[in-house]
């Protein structure tokens, strides 16, 4: 028997039998098809204050449920369960075993500020989303995404010297996801611009690198930045609880060691 | 007082403080020096910001989005308290956004004032103080500087017979309310439909197409990151172009211009499917229709070879 709206009922709560008896009565064919309830029974009632401790997250408490920013998102348009407004019900409601399910594709948010654009709270939903992103890792829910890679590589050097070198760059990133750069479409674009202009192949791809560039006397900044980074960095471990965590830990495996 | 404004601004723009920005020093090569031949030709200076830093892109913000508000006060404080720069012109979307979201947040936020303030004193340089600069993108300093009007007395080869489709990219329009300049009726830029590329290019006799992806995204933020993502996306903004009618796609940032031309070769290469339309900076037609040669603007640097193009167009 056909169910109506079955594409809102996840495949995994349909239980379909191919021979059912109920009470000595067979009713295997129509009445075969069963729909197990949900049952949320762990909020994470800091949810929301941890997603807004974390950079871009701190207007997620304005959010009405407009749905302004998953009608306008880039990514969904792409992937249907990219779903924004979705999700930020989710945080606020201390959801988090479902906010899980969707944790391989969170960081897939590409920072257009469609959904930023469109909100009518200003909530900041592409915020939300990096913050997300961010707590998933933090957490140790995920690895960190190829996003996150490319972020560190790239702040990395801005804080370092001041400015990028894109090939340096593309290397580090390439190196750290542990992607060959002979992809079969690198190559190509590569040859295409090698057949008018093997200089700028060369910049491209960081082989004839001649300098780094770099701003000078970017010593007393970077300093700054990297105390204040790590100040930031201790902050947003303090709210989500993770120094806690590290602390236990260490007193356990301590413990431990007094006990062997 | 409307007149008085446009006056005005003809004779600031015609002197500029000029942020390059990291990708035109590397695969945005071609959009700095066009931009540079295009300021010649038409008379408006550029004075490059000394010693200038990264603006922290799309990136420096997920790691913390006050050091990308300092990044882009260090840019803006040289250019104001260094150099006496009263405007900074960026041409890269990216730096562009970034300046004018610092802008905003150093107004409107008190933290983001204190951290900028704290980070400055200690990295040995003045504190920008919002309202200090004006910052423009490549295309108001044309709009402005010279205008239309002013175009069309310079044009020495007519785009006449090219079809374009004028691309703008995510970070030239949103979020609406750094942009306070923007939206204020006839003669300001829009965000939902921009339009100052058009009437630039327009001015040199291009055809602009009706192309309804003006400000659709690139993915440029995950090009490499989450490269299936950004070659679905691009390939939508290249068979839009195509379906419109379009020869090229004229660009306005190197991260949307380098992401355009990866992913029509990966989208060839990965999915197979195949597209035609040329890439070309607004810079780089401009150039062309001032009078300059191909070579001049860098139309060899493309990877999208704009060449054949501008040759069956009679423009090479």
């Amino acid at each position: 028997m056909p169910i109506h709206e079955q594409s809102l009922i996840r495949p995994e709560n349909l239980k379909t039998h191919d021979k059912l008896v109920i009470d000595g009565v067979d009713v295997s064919g129509h009445w075969s098809t069963f729909i197990e309830s949900r049952v949320v029974t762990d909020y994470n009632e800091r949810l929301e204050e941890e997603i807004a401790a974390l950079p871009g997250g701190e207007y997620i408490h304005r959010c009405w449920q407009c749905g302004s920013c998953t009608n306008s998102c880039t990514v969904n348009a792409v992937n249907p369960d990219f779903n924004p407004r979705y999700w930020i019900y989710l945080i606020r409601m201390g959801l988090e075993s479902e906010l899980l399910r969707d944790k391989g594709i969170i960081w897939q948010c590409v920072s257009c500020n469609k959904c930023t654009y469109a909100c009518p709270r200003d909530v900041v939903p592409e915020g939300v989303m990096k913050a997300t992103a961010h707590w998933l890792e933090l957490k140790g829910h995920t690895p960190k995404s190829k996003s996150m890679i490319f972020d560190e590589e790239f702040s990395g050097q801005v804080i370092e010297t001041g400015k990028i070198e894109e090939g340096r760059i593309i290397r580090g990133f390439f190196a750290k996801t542990a992607q060959p750069l002979t992809q079969e479409w690198l190559v190509e674009m590569a040859k295409r611009v090698a057949r008018r202009l093997p200089i700028k192949l060369g910049m491209l791809m960081g082989f004839a690198a001649v300098f780094r560039p770099r701003t000078r006397g970017w010593g007393r900044a970077r300093r700054a930045i990297e105390e204040y980074v790590s100040e930031q960095h201790a902050k947003q471990r303090k709210a989500l609880g993770l120094a806690e965590l590290v602390e236990m830990a260490q007193s356990e495996l301590s413990s431990g060691a007094k006990r062997v | 007082m409307s007149d008085m404004r446009v006056k005005d601004r003809k004779v600031e723009y015609r002197r500029v403080a000029y942020y390059p920005g990291c990708a035109l020093e590397g695969t945005g090569h071609a959009y700095n020096s066009s931009t540079k031949a295009v300021g010649k030709a038409l008379g408006l200076e550029l004075d490059e910001v000394k010693n200038w830093n990264c603006c922290g892109a799309m990136e420096v913000k997920n790691i913390d989005p006050k050091v990308q508000t300092y990044l882009s006060s260090r840019v803006m404080s040289i250019a104001a308290n260094e150099m006496g720069a009263k405007v900074v012109m960026a041409p890269c979307n990216g730096c562009y956004h970034n300046l004018k979201k610092a802008e905003h947040d150093l107004a409107q936020d008190a933290d983001s004032r204190e951290v900028v303030d704290r980070l400055s004193k200690k990295a040995g340089h003045a504190t920008y103080r919002p309202g200090q600069l004006e910052t423009i993108h490549a295309l108001d300093w044309i709009k402005h500087g010279i205008g239309e009007e002013g175009l069309k007395g310079r044009i020495r080869k007519s785009l006449e017979g090219l079809k374009v489709a004028n691309y703008y990219g995510c970070m030239y329009t949103r979020p609406r309310h750094i942009f306070p300049e923007k939206d204020k009726g006839p003669g300001s830029e829009s965000t939902s439909k921009p339009h100052f590329m058009d009437d630039l290019l327009e001015a040199a006799a291009a055809e602009s197409v009706d192309f309804p992806l003006k400000t659709a995204c690139c993915g440029g933020a995950h090009t490499l990151s989450d490269s299936d993502t950004s070659t679905k996306l691009v390939l939508n903004i290249l068979r839009a172009a195509e379906a419109a009618g379009a020869d090229v796609i004229a660009t306005e940032c190197p991260t949307c211009h380098t992401g355009l031309e990866m992913h029509q070769v990966r989208a060839e290469k990965v999915l197979g499917e195949k597209t035609t339309v040329k890439m070309l900076y607004f810079t780089q037609l401009l150039g062309i229709a001032l009078g300059l040669s191909p070579r001049q603007v860098g139309v060899q640097e493309n990877v999208s070879d704009g060449l054949e193009l501008l040759r069956s167009k009679r423009l090479a």
